[in-house]
């Protein structure tokens, strides 16, 4: 790694890869840097070295991040790899550490390429042993290709349906999809769809998994109202409202998720403006056509922006880097805007099927807002939702200052796990809308770093 | 009355621990307050400080002050219904060779010399037994018993709550825009409002000497942006304030393990938006420093570093005390050590109010000390 480059990209998922390779080939010395050890992000995690042993497993589509690794490597882009980011100044300093070492590496323009992370499932016993998000079960069966036992998948979304679909390739008994998708849902989405047809590979392909675990006999349990996790004998118990009736079955493992949403750690951090998007309930960077944030040389690309899914973010990544070669002088106005124009296309040819997915598995109020007293809501202070709820109730107006009144955000996560519900929580007690509540103010370090790391901060040469 | 003007005894403006404490003492005096907070309340450096309550090291004209202010932390409840995570702990500036400690005796003996003897020299063994984690070639320090420390947050929402309590009408997003003075009344603006008054209390803190300005006066104060860090929880091995001599440093546990460390270094501060930057470096600076006093603290991870907006003034005392025109009060530039004052600085001010004087010794902050105080 060197001490400078023109483009730093922060993330090696789709939109990071395609904009680090992109700069690179337009003579632009660029680093990518990424946390895990090979090229992919979280969609093509391990995609260079993979694990489990049949492709069909994960599905074709997945080796299509294969391509992109291939292109990066062949690039002169440097690929950092164990790199975590944990600050980016306003005059694009990045605070970095690889391999245990701090330093502090500038550039002239600066790519966030961060991803998703999966929305907050405040139920009540989401912190239960043997509970855990879909996704982090996902990552173990793609970089070691363990698979949980007899898991009772919950929530709502393709990437629930992708996941159950991988497991039952995988030979796994399901026990049971409890799906939370609201039954309005559709009705709203149906608008949405013949446009949506454009993309109509995508509806089968998602259609296709849900057939097959229909197929398998896997219990498929639909319009799910509430659920409620407790731990009894070494096993899940999970309680169910389905057609005004609660229900209840056990199982090993329960893996729960209800879409994903940008994860804006290091944007928000570096002091990115921010916009409250109701659609995909979550907070989506104020960005031009180019990508760039509201901090000049700050561009944001995939679903770190907005959720975009993996080809609208091979684009944005594209086009984040057309924009930052273009502002630091290395292709002309007309290179950007000749090369962007049918990335433009792509995007905008891709909206209406992201519009239809966002409404069809838009989560429902009481996923997202926990009724239920004792239900936890901060898990590293263990702040429950009755006491958020008494603090608003005393007056407490938003995240910030609910950090005085519960500790809720202030344990080692710093609210970057429940900040969308703390959000939601307020917006929803005092009935105003959750971009007036505003989001908890996020601070570097945005990834952990010890003191005695920070001590030995240096500057490579 | 005139139609649509607000009319009070007395708006302060400053939403900040020093502006609520004013505030409530007098509205505990029987008088109509009106507080104006640009922001809101509390939001810099009454919230983002390490909260010390501390007598050692303070400059000799704020020791009675300070002595004063200690006694009304032990019972603060007395004043805002609220303990405001006070707890009494001691503070210690450690020494980490000869010459640190004889500067610390010599400062011992400049503190006696003004009739003050809460700062005691301790020897090694003395401060080993008291911080056995301290790195080992520390040779001892000065101590004092009986300081403490309390919750920003906490204290900032009992403030401010107390203040509501007391009927004091608290305006916040509320900047300042004009101040005009005649026929002993006030008049203060802002966007939206006028207010009338005969008193006027600047304790807007980083932003005082815009307010001295709009009042007609000039006074030197520079903001700063400084820097605190926090750990995450790790096991319990200290009680009380550690300083060091010759280092910038700052550095205590709470009850819940996580450890705050600061010591006046530096970020940016934006004064038009009110937002801060961080510099790695001298966070870097302040890492380097924590970890050779305390070696164990190289493992513990960071959680969070943030900056509050301090006002300095040129010899780091604040300005407390008349303005120039009639009824009219300064009361700010703590230069980052006004968190320990804030009960006993509201208190002189409604003093100086209601009584029309004080018995506290407040020759030595007056805004006068730095001018020939030109008018703008």
């Amino acid at each position: 790694m060197k001490s400078r480059y023109d483009i730093i990209v922060i993330g090696a998922g789709p939109a990071g890869m395609t904009a680090a390779s992109l700069a690179a080939e337009h003579g632009a010395s660029v680093a990518l840097l990424d946390e895990q050890s090979g090229l992919g992000g979280q969609i093509y995690r391990s995609v260079t070295c993979q694990g489990a042993s049949d492709p069909s497993i994960l599905g074709a589509e997945y080796y299509q991040g294969k391509t992109l690794a291939d292109r990066l490597v062949k690039s002169t882009a440097d690929h950092v790899k164990g790199a975590s980011v944990w600050q980016i100044s306003e005059d694009r300093e990045v605070g970095v550490t690889v391999d245990g070492a701090a330093c502090l590496v500038s550039a002239d323009h600066v790519i966030i390429a961060t991803g998703a992370q999966e929305r907050p499932f405040p139920v009540q016993g989401w912190t239960l042993p043997g509970v855990m998000n879909a996704g982090a079960a996902q990552i173990l069966l793609k970089s070691s290709g363990v698979v949980l036992p007899d898991p009772v998948f919950v929530g709502t979304g393709p990437l629930l349906y992708l996941i159950a679909h991988q497991f039952l390739r995988a030979g796994v008994r399901i026990a049971a999809v409890l799906d939370t998708t609201p039954r309005e849902n559709l009705r709203n989405a149906l608008w949405a769809l013949p446009q949506a047809y454009r993309n109509a590979n995508q509806l089968w392909k998602g259609w296709g998994w849900l057939r097959d675990l229909r197929k398998s006999g896997t219990p498929f349990v639909r319009g799910v109202a509430d659920i409620k996790i407790a731990s009894k004998d070494s096993a899940a118990q999970i309680e169910y409202k389905h057609e005004g009736v609660w229900k209840s079955l056990s199982a090993q493992t329960v893996l729960l998720h209800q879409g994903v949403v940008p994860n804006i750690n290091l944007g928000m951090a570096t002091g990115c403006a921010h916009d409250w998007n109701d659609t995909q309930l979550c907070w989506h960077a104020q960005l031009d056509a180019w990508g760039q944030s509201s901090i000049d040389g700050v561009s944001i690309a995939g679903d770190g922006a907005s959720i975009m899914g993996a080809q609208g973010a091979e684009a944005a990544g594209a086009l984040a880097a057309l924009g930052a070669l273009h502002r630091i002088g290395k292709i002309d106005q007309h290179t950007r805007d000749d090369t962007g124009h049918p990335l433009h296309a792509r995007l905008r040819s891709q909206a209406p099927f992201r519009r239809f997915l966002d409404m069809l598995y838009r989560p429902a109020l009481q996923f997202r807002v926990p009724r239920e007293d004792t239900t936890i809501v901060c898990r590293c202070e263990e702040v429950t939702a009755a006491h958020v709820r008494d603090a608003v109730h005393l007056g407490c107006q938003g995240p910030n200052q609910l950090k005085s009144f519960t500790r809720a955000g202030m344990g080692p996560c710093q609210g970057r796990m429940c900040g969308l519900t703390v959000s939601a929580m307020i917006a929803d007690q005092l009935g105003r809308p959750v971009q007036d509540i505003g989001a908890a103010r996020l601070r570097a370090p945005v990834k952990p770093l010890e003191l005695g790391q920070l001590a030995a901060l240096s500057e490579p040469d | 009355m005139k139609t649509g003007v607000i009319t009070a005894d007395a708006v302060i403006a400053g939403g900040g621990l020093h502006g609520l404490s004013t505030a409530i003492h007098l509205a505990n005096a029987g008088l109509r307050v009106v507080l104006l907070e640009k922001d809101r309340i509390g939001r810099h450096a009454s919230s983002a400080n390490a909260g010390g309550v501390r007598r050692l090291g303070r400059a000799p004209p704020e020791i009675p002050l300070a002595q004063a202010a200690l006694e009304q932390w032990h019972c603060i409840e007395d004043l805002v219904d609220d303990d405001c995570g006070f707890r009494e702990s001691a503070q210690i500036k450690l020494a980490e060779d000869e010459t640190g400690l004889i500067a610390l005796e010599a400062r011992s003996q400049s503190v006696r010399d003004c009739g003050f003897f809460h700062e005691q020299v301790i020897d090694a063994a003395t401060l080993r037994d008291m911080l056995p984690q301290a790195a080992s070639h520390c040779v001892g320090g000065l101590i004092v018993r009986g300081d403490g420390h309390a919750d920003p947050f906490a204290t900032v929402t009992a403030f401010h709550r107390k203040a509501v309590s007391l009927g004091v009408q608290v305006y916040e997003r509320e900047p300042v825009r004009e101040i005009t003075h005649s026929n002993d009344l006030w008049q203060v603006k802002s966007a939206l409002h006028h207010f009338e008054s005969a008193y006027f209390v600047n304790a807007a803190g980083a932003w005082g000497g815009e307010i001295a300005r709009l009042m007609g006066e000039a006074i030197p104060i520079e903001a700063q942006a400084l820097m605190l860090m926090i750990t995450e929880r790790i096991k319990p091995f200290l009680s009380g304030v550690v300083g060091a001599q010759g280092r910038a440093l700052s550095f205590k546990q709470f009850d819940n393990g996580t450890v705050l460390m600061g010591g006046a270094y530096q970020g940016k501060a934006n004064m038009r938006t009110g937002q801060t930057t961080l510099d790695a470096r001298q966070l870097a600076a302040n890492a380097r420093a924590a970890v050779a006093i305390f070696p164990l603290m190289s493992r513990a991870r960071v959680t969070r570093a943030w900056a509050g907006i301090e006002g300095v003034t040129p010899d780091h005392l604040p300005i407390i005390g008349a303005a120039r025109q009639t009824g009219g009060y300064h009361l700010f530039g703590f230069s980052a050590h006004g968190f320990a004052l804030s009960p006993i600085g509201g208190r002189i001010i409604a003093d100086l109010i209601s009584a029309r004087q004080t018995n506290w010794p407040i020759a030595p902050f007056s805004a006068s000390r730095f001018s020939k105080s030109s008018s703008v």
